[in-house]
């Protein structure tokens, strides 16, 4: 059928399943939305108060259900506002398709209005990226995006599209959704040498991450871990995959993990890293960390093995499919010694004061996670209260833990939570901020109330820029420099301003019944809890630092 | 420690693919010493042949990381052993007439053509492996350079690949 290039994204959106997109109108994609209106009952365009919070939404959207997220925006000022999305989700591995329009091909190179060359923009921060110039290698093109963004190591893939590309008109065959291609297992003996590493050590522990997620490999590494008794540790994107009541979980590892599970790192001879890619944030030390041990790592991207600490044994491809092989090769063990080590050292570690007068930063998130349930999907921003809400959030699944891992992008977590609870309309959608993060898109306010999405917002508001200054405290000697904005913000006023409710408090008392209240009224609304703008977070280990240098208060 | 690799990196015959590469070196710190890129006689491909310094461990980054791109179809380190290795280079040189003869009798030594000559000055041309570029550059240097250009490295496997 003869179709306008507009009209091809539209069928090839649909093709591919992606019957909700996030993104933004303007001029280069006029023809685009003229499409999306003759498509809008096969295709709901959420539109977001700006470019930015289109891109987190489509990621949230993306990471809490593991299908592909698509983001549409225009030329210029609209293109560049997805780039913090983009490499958002591309440092977590977040499947996107990123749709940018552009000016006419005869406008393209002349510094035309609203023209950037987004492609060389996106380049460091995407899988891949396309210009079309042609309409008829737009469906193919199209096609690639969505196979790129989920083959192998998932990550955004942009298309930018010029105006007159989306007017002109082709030929269009309808195809089914790509066939993603899953990677080949490794040798079998080098599967069978890693099984037999596992069974011979002594003291093994298990470190994964996001890859797990991406996999879908909870199962078979719960299956794993139990079959051998090997205590397992998660970076923050491996939140929420072995339950926290899990004895076997020792919790998150790195900066801001446990007393233990650094420990038992450092002490361990082996370490399984399952989709995970020793990050700074937990191999601190490159060279210090786990250095008794022998490396195994288990990862879907080559690149990633001996990138920051050096493997001894790589296995790559899919982790799922790798553990699976492996798992009838494990001995069952009890590691027996090694297990009452780490409970010994679990006596030792960090825990919090209550306070019933306060309201404290773990009680605020234990309360989230007690009333709001395992179901509910917690979405962060970044600083401190992204650090106590993985430390203290309970999440028993994974994709339910959405957090800006890689990048720490202030600003990701509202919306992150409006692309999660579009796409997960009947569970529980919380999303945690702090009063520094909020500032940077509370906008999307008005797209919450425009879709009467009922996400609850927790504003965790020491008044201060709570991670920096906690940097400025413990290496700066106190010099806080430009982290005390003395703001004015009245959250409650500035929610009734965008048409939902606010609420502050001071106490977990008044906290536990806003929050209780929040989720019996099941709309919109922002709960802000005052703490103290001293609060720590704890324990944790200084950068290039190893357990020894933990800091505890 | 620090080595010197030759790396030949097939890739699609696109606009922006050399940007792309560029890019990734450029975001990951890769330092590169040299970098050329030519068409093949197959139309849909280009080689770019790059010549990189670091320790093994960066080498294997290099390779590991350029490989991930979407248009590369194959990247491999060239063995010197195994490999001819050419560079090109024109330098000019201030010569009046009573240096010309002896220029062109160290020209002469290292197969060097003399491609231009002016009242003041030639251009001389050589061919070779870049070892080869650099003793010859190292005499030619007693002379005065007024301007020279190398091409970088491009490379080949001897014979045929198993």
């Amino acid at each position: 059928m003869l179709l306008t290039g507009a009209e091809i994204i539209a069928e090839v959106l649909i093709e591919q399943g992606a019957t909700t997109i996030f993104g933004y109108p303007g001029g280069a994609v006029l023809n685009i939305y003229d499409a999306l209106y003759e498509y809008r009952d096969k295709i709901r365009h959420i539109m977001t108060a700006h470019e930015e919070g289109a891109s987190h939404a489509a990621d949230g959207y993306a990471r809490s259900t593991g299908k592909t997220g698509v983001v549409l925006a225009t030329s210029g000022p609209g293109a560049t506002n997805l780039v913090t999305g983009i490499a958002t989700a591309y440092m977590d591995s977040v499947p996107l398709v990123a749709l940018t329009g552009n000016v006419g091909t005869s406008l393209i190179g002349r510094d035309s209005f609203q023209e950037v060359y987004i492609a060389g923009i996106t380049m460091p921060i995407t899988k891949h990226n396309f210009v079309v110039r042609d309409v008829t290698q737009l469906a193919d093109v199209l096609r690639d995006a969505f196979r790129i963004a989920q083959t192998g190591r998932c990550g955004p893939v942009l298309v930018d599209i010029p105006k007159d590309v989306t007017a002109a008109k082709t030929e269009f065959e309808p195809l089914g959704p790509v066939v993603i291609p899953q990677p080949a297992l490794p040798a079998a003996d080098d599967i069978r040498r890693a099984a037999n590493d596992i069974n011979q050590a002594a003291r093994p522990i298990i470190y994964f991450g996001g890859g797990v997620v991406s996999s879908g490999a909870e199962v078979v590494l719960a299956d794993l871990i139990h079959t051998a008794n090997i205590p397992a540790c998660h970076t923050i994107m491996g939140t929420g995959v072995i339950g926290d009541s899990d004895p076997l979980n020792l919790g998150m590892v790195g900066m801001h993990g446990c007393f233990t599970t650094n420990k038992a790192i450092d002490e361990s001879d082996l370490v399984i890293a399952i989709g995970t890619r020793f990050s700074d944030r937990v191999a601190l030390n490159t060279t210090a960390f786990a250095k008794h041990a022998k490396i195994i790592h288990i990862d879907i991207d080559p690149s990633e093995i001996s990138k920051n600490v050096i493997a001894h044994a790589s296995l790559i491809g899919d982790v799922g499919a790798i553990l699976a092989a492996m798992l009838p090769m494990i001995a069952p063990a009890e590691h027996t010694e090694w297990r009452e080590r780490i409970t010994k050292w679990q006596t030792e570690d960090y825990v919090p004061e209550d306070s019933s007068e306060v309201l404290r930063p773990h009680q605020i998130v234990s309360t989230i996670a007690r009333l709001a349930g395992e179901d509910a999907i917690i979405a962060t921003d970044v600083g401190q209260h992204q650090m106590w809400a993985a430390q203290y959030c309970e999440r028993t699944q994974p994709r339910s833990f959405l957090t800006s891992g890689g990048l720490g992008t202030m600003g990701f977590g509202y919306g992150a939570a409006i692309g999660a609870k579009i796409a997960n309309p009947d569970r529980r959608v919380v999303h945690i901020t702090g009063d520094g993060s909020f500032h940077m898109n509370l906008n999307e306010a008005c797209t919450v109330v425009s879709y009467d999405l009922p996400i609850i917002t927790v504003i965790v508001n020491n008044t201060v820029l709570g991670m920096v200054r906690q940097w400025q405290t413990v290496f700066y000697g106190g010099r806080y420099s430009s982290t005390s904005p003395e703001r004015k913000t009245d959250f409650a006023k500035v929610a009734e301003g965008f048409g939902l409710s606010g609420v502050c408090v001071r106490t977990p008392a008044e906290f536990e019944k806003a929050f209780t209240q929040a989720l019996a009224d099941n709309k919109p609304i922002w709960i802000e809890c005052l703490i103290d703008k001293d609060e720590k977070v704890l324990p944790m280990i200084p950068a290039g630092g190893t357990v020894r240098d933990m800091i505890t208060k | 420690m620090t080595k010197k690799e030759v790396l030949s990196v097939l890739v699609d015959n696109h606009s922006g693919v050399l940007a792309r590469v560029a890019s990734l070196f450029g975001r990951r710190g890769y330092n590169i010493d040299s970098l050329t890129v030519s068409a093949t006689n197959d139309p849909d491909i280009s080689r770019i042949t790059i010549v990189v310094s670091g320790d093994e461990a960066v080498i294997n980054q290099i390779i590991s990381q350029t490989r991930k791109l979407e248009e590369t179809r194959d990247i491999f380190a060239l063995n010197d052993c195994r490999s001819l290795l050419r560079e090109l280079l024109l330098v000019k040189l201030s010569a009046n007439e009573s240096k010309r003869s002896a220029i062109r009798e160290v020209a002469d030594i290292y197969g060097a053509t003399i491609v231009d000559l002016s009242v003041d000055s030639m251009i001389v041309e050589l061919t070779g492996a870049p070892s080869k570029i650099d003793a010859f550059l190292g005499v030619i240097g007693e002379y005065d350079i007024i301007e020279m250009c190398r091409t970088g490295i491009t490379a080949l496997e001897r014979g045929i690949k198993k």
